[in-house]
Formats: C-alpha cells, sequence, structure tokens
C-alpha cells in the first residue's frame, strides 16, 4: 500500500496493519522535518506530489521489494502539503518472517521512493528564502540571456 | 561593380493581387466572404499573400469598393466590365506597371503555403510569367500566377482584341510552367457542395496536424507557469517539441535534459508521438522522503 495523506502520520496505527502471525520480524524507517540542509536553516517545508504517478509508481516499489527480498508486507505513506520541523513526512513499514529480509527491504523502499516518486521538497529558510530541492542548482541559464552583452 | 548592387538592373517590385470582383453566381453567396475556420477567405488569401508581397491589394469590381469583407484591404478597381479575372490584371497593371505582380484568385480555400513558396522560388523573371500546370488537364492556372512586369502590353493587346481568357493568354505567352507541389491546392469552388467538401477537408488536415493536449504543472515548473494547469492545441508532435513550446512562453529555467516525461499519468520518452487529448506532465527533479 503506497498513498498519500495531508494530515499527521500515525506510526502505530500503520504498524498494526502489517501485523501477521506468520511474521516475526518488522522494519521501519520514519523520515523527520529537518532544521537546516545544506548550512541553510529550515523554517518549515513544503511537500507537493503527482499522486496518479507517484501511487502508481510508489506500488510498483512495494511490489519489486516483496518480489525481490521476500518479505510479506510492505506499505509506504507519504505526507504532502505544509510541514513544521520534526513532523513526520514519510513511513515506510515492512513485515517479514525473520529481521534480515525486513531491513534489506525496507532500504530498499525508502532509497527508491526518494529517487522514483514524483514528490517535491519545497524548503522556506530561516532567512526568508525558499527553494525546491534539487530544482535550483540544475537551473539552466535562461534562453534570453544568451548572447546578451552588459554594459555596466 | 555588380550592376544589380548599384541599382541599375533592380528587380522590379513583387506585388499582391487576390481578384475578389467576382459575381459568385453558381455559389449564390459572395465567395470572398465564405468562412474557414473562422476567417473569410478573402482575409485568408490576404494573409497568404502579404508574407510574399511588398503590397497586397484586392481587385474589387467598381461597385464594390465600400463593401465591408473587402473595404479593409488597399483596392484596385476594375476599369473594364465583364471581362471576367483579366480585367483585374489589367487594373493592377496600369496603376503599377513597373510591378510583377502575384495573382490569385479568391476561391482557392486548399492554396497553401507551400504552393505559393514553390512558385516564387521556381519563378523566372525573364519569362513573362510563372504558372502551375494543372493537375487536372495540364493547361496554365493563370489565377495562382506571376505575371512579370513585361507582360503587360502583350496583355493589353489580348484584351483589346477582344479576348479574355486568361488561360489561353498564358498558353500563348512565354510562360514557365511548374507542377503543382499539392494536386488539390489549386481546386477553386464554385457550388455549394464544393465549398462543404473544402471545409471538410481543411478540418481533417488541421486535425492532422495539431492536437489537443492538456499539461499539469507541480512544483517549480507550477510556479514559473503560473498555473497548475492549461490546455491547448498544439502542433507540436512529441514532449520534447512541446516543452519547446511552452518554453519559449513560460519563463522556465530548467533543461529538458534534468526533467523526465509523463503522458497520461504514466512515465514516457520525450520522442513518443502526441495524441489528441494526451495529459501531459514535465516532472522535476524529485525530492521525496
Amino acid at each position: 500500500m503506497f498513498r498519500f495523506t495531508h494530515t499527521p502520520i500515525d506510526p502505530q496505527a500503520l504498524r498494526a496493519q502489517l501485523a501477521d502471525p506468520a511474521c516475526g520480524g518488522y522494519a521501519a524507517f520514519e523520515g523527520w522535518v529537518r532544521d537546516s540542509h545544506e548550512g541553510m536553516r529550515v523554517r518549515r517545508l513544503e511537500y507537493e506530489a503527482f499522486e496518479a504517478l507517484a501511487v502508481r509508481e510508489g506500488e510498483r516499489i512495494l511490489a519489486e521489494a516483496i518480489a525481490r527480498f521476500g518479505v510479506a508486507h510492505a506499505a509506504c505513506l507519504h505526507r504532502v502539503g505544509e510541514l513544521a520541523i520534526g513532523e513526520l513526512a514519510v513511513w515506510v513499514g515492512v513485515s517479514a518472517p525473520h529481521r534480515h529480509e525486513a531491513f534489506l527491504a525496507c532500504r530498499y523502499i525508502i532509497d527508491e521512493v526518494k529517487q522514483r516518486v514524483p514528490i517535491w521538497k519545497k524548503e522556506h529558510y530561516l532567512s526568508g528564502d525558499s527553494g525546491w530541492v534539487n530544482c535550483e542548482r540544475c537551473a539552466a541559464p535562461p534562453a534570453h540571456a544568451a548572447g546578451v552583452h552588459r554594459h555596466d | 561593380m555588380d550592376p544589380l548592387a548599384a541599382g541599375r538592373l533592380a528587380p522590379p517590385p513583387l506585388y499582391g493581387l487576390v481578384l475578389a470582383g467576382g459575381r459568385s453566381t453558381r455559389m449564390r453567396r459572395d465567395k470572398a466572404a465564405l468562412a474557414y475556420q473562422g476567417r473569410t477567405q478573402l482575409e485568408r488569401a490576404m494573409a497568404l499573400l502579404s508574407a510574399h508581397v511588398a503590397r497586397a491589394f484586392v481587385s474589387v469590381r467598381a461597385d464594390q469598393g465600400s463593401d465591408a469583407v473587402r473595404a479593409r484591404f488597399a483596392q484596385i478597381r476594375d476599369a473594364h466590365e465583364n471581362l471576367g479575372p483579366i480585367a483585374g490584371v489589367l487594373a493592377a497593371q496600369a496603376q503599377h506597371p513597373e510591378a510583377a505582380w502575384l495573382v490569385l484568385a479568391c476561391d482557392l480555400p486548399l492554396l497553401d503555403e507551400a504552393t505559393l513558396a514553390h512558385l516564387l522560388s521556381a519563378r523566372d523573371p525573364a519569362r513573362t510569367a510563372t504558372a502551375y500546370r494543372s493537375s487536372h488537364d495540364g493547361l496554365p492556372e493563370p489565377l495562382c500566377a506571376i505575371y512579370e512586369p513585361r507582360s503587360r502590353e502583350p496583355l493589353a493587346a489580348y484584351v483589346a482584341a477582344g479576348k479574355q481568357c486568361p488561360r489561353k493568354f498564358l498558353l500563348g505567352a512565354d510562360t514557365l510552367l511548374l507542377d503543382e507541389p499539392n494536386p488539390r491546392a489549386l481546386d477553386n469552388i464554385n457550388t455549394p457542395e464544393e465549398y462543404g467538401s473544402a471545409m471538410a477537408t481543411l478540418t481533417a488536415e488541421s486535425s492532422a496536424t495539431t492536437r489537443h493536449v492538456t499539461v499539469q504543472y507541480f512544483a517549480l515548473l507550477r510556479e514559473q507557469a503560473g498555473r497548475r494547469e492549461e490546455a491547448l492545441v498544439s502542433a507540436a508532435r512529441t514532449p520534447r517539441e512541446l516543452y519547446a513550446e511552452l518554453a519559449a512562453r513560460h519563463p522556465f529555467t530548467l533543461a529538458p535534459d534534468v526533467l523526465r516525461v509523463a503522458i497520461n499519468a504514466e512515465f514516457s520518452e520525450w520522442s513518443t508521438p502526441l495524441a489528441d487529448g494526451d495529459a501531459v506532465v514535465f516532472i522535476p527533479p524529485v525530492a521525496g522522503g
């Protein structure tokens, strides 16, 4: 189950959904909103998702983890909207017969989600600036700037 | 010194003339005023012509000068009555004898830019005229043709001799004849049935070359586009062409090579052909977790 939520994530309720008498191991990952990013003081965060595609891609990642590591259940819930420092941004949970596969699958899921799922994070800094993470530094020079002669 | 550069042998100016003085007898409606895709045929012909000529005129009968469809364009009035289209060419040559004239009929709704561009690029100003050979009967098409200044005197003499068929004039003159790049481009329309068929052809062509797409924007692109979504009719064939078209209108800073593309909520390639009704999303670098 891969889903988005606009309200605070409750890990206890999610954990209960993975319970299974055949499982002896459970691993979870919680991603929290940190107060700094690359030396900048962060005041709050904003997450946005292209949910129609993100849910499809997220479900594919969970299915891959189950197939690859042989775990019994896997789930991920991602928060969207405005988040304060310390809030839970993403939760991943896996239950499996043994702990080893549960750890591996949990790690696989969070790593793939960060790389593949269309979710974006905007950081608002104490300085008043803000920026879309991973987007600001890969900006191409504006087309109209090419060939402009500056006379200052 | 190059005589052209010295101006002594400067080529004659090329002017344009749309013949809109016909009586539209069989159509029973003014052919110049027939609308195709929201524009009158006269507006369409003048727009096609204006891109290629120094000045463009509409040829009118003496009693049509204040007609609403024609009044917004520079006009040349016929001096002769009941001569047919040749009267318009004569009047234009009388008014500007120094010019070469690109003459177009006003009932060629399928005339396309490629046909006009080919006529101009193949034109030989040393000949009397440059025209197309009809794809129907092999005879010259006199009403999508260039009449050089040297055609003025023989044309006037031809009319003075009591003749008025411009096709026969071109046949007897030193006319460069070209094959049509698009065999339907010079199909003229004379009846309501032909008008209906031309409209259907134009509609089919435009839906084959453009498509309705919606674009949804997220994150940085949403902010730069200033909207979450837009619907457009685009000639872009692929997401790559669509992004280039949108980047010309919006201040996007992200180069295509850092973006991914989704069509109808599934990842796609930049070169995937777009279909009518597609929903496209350009995906900025992601940062979940």
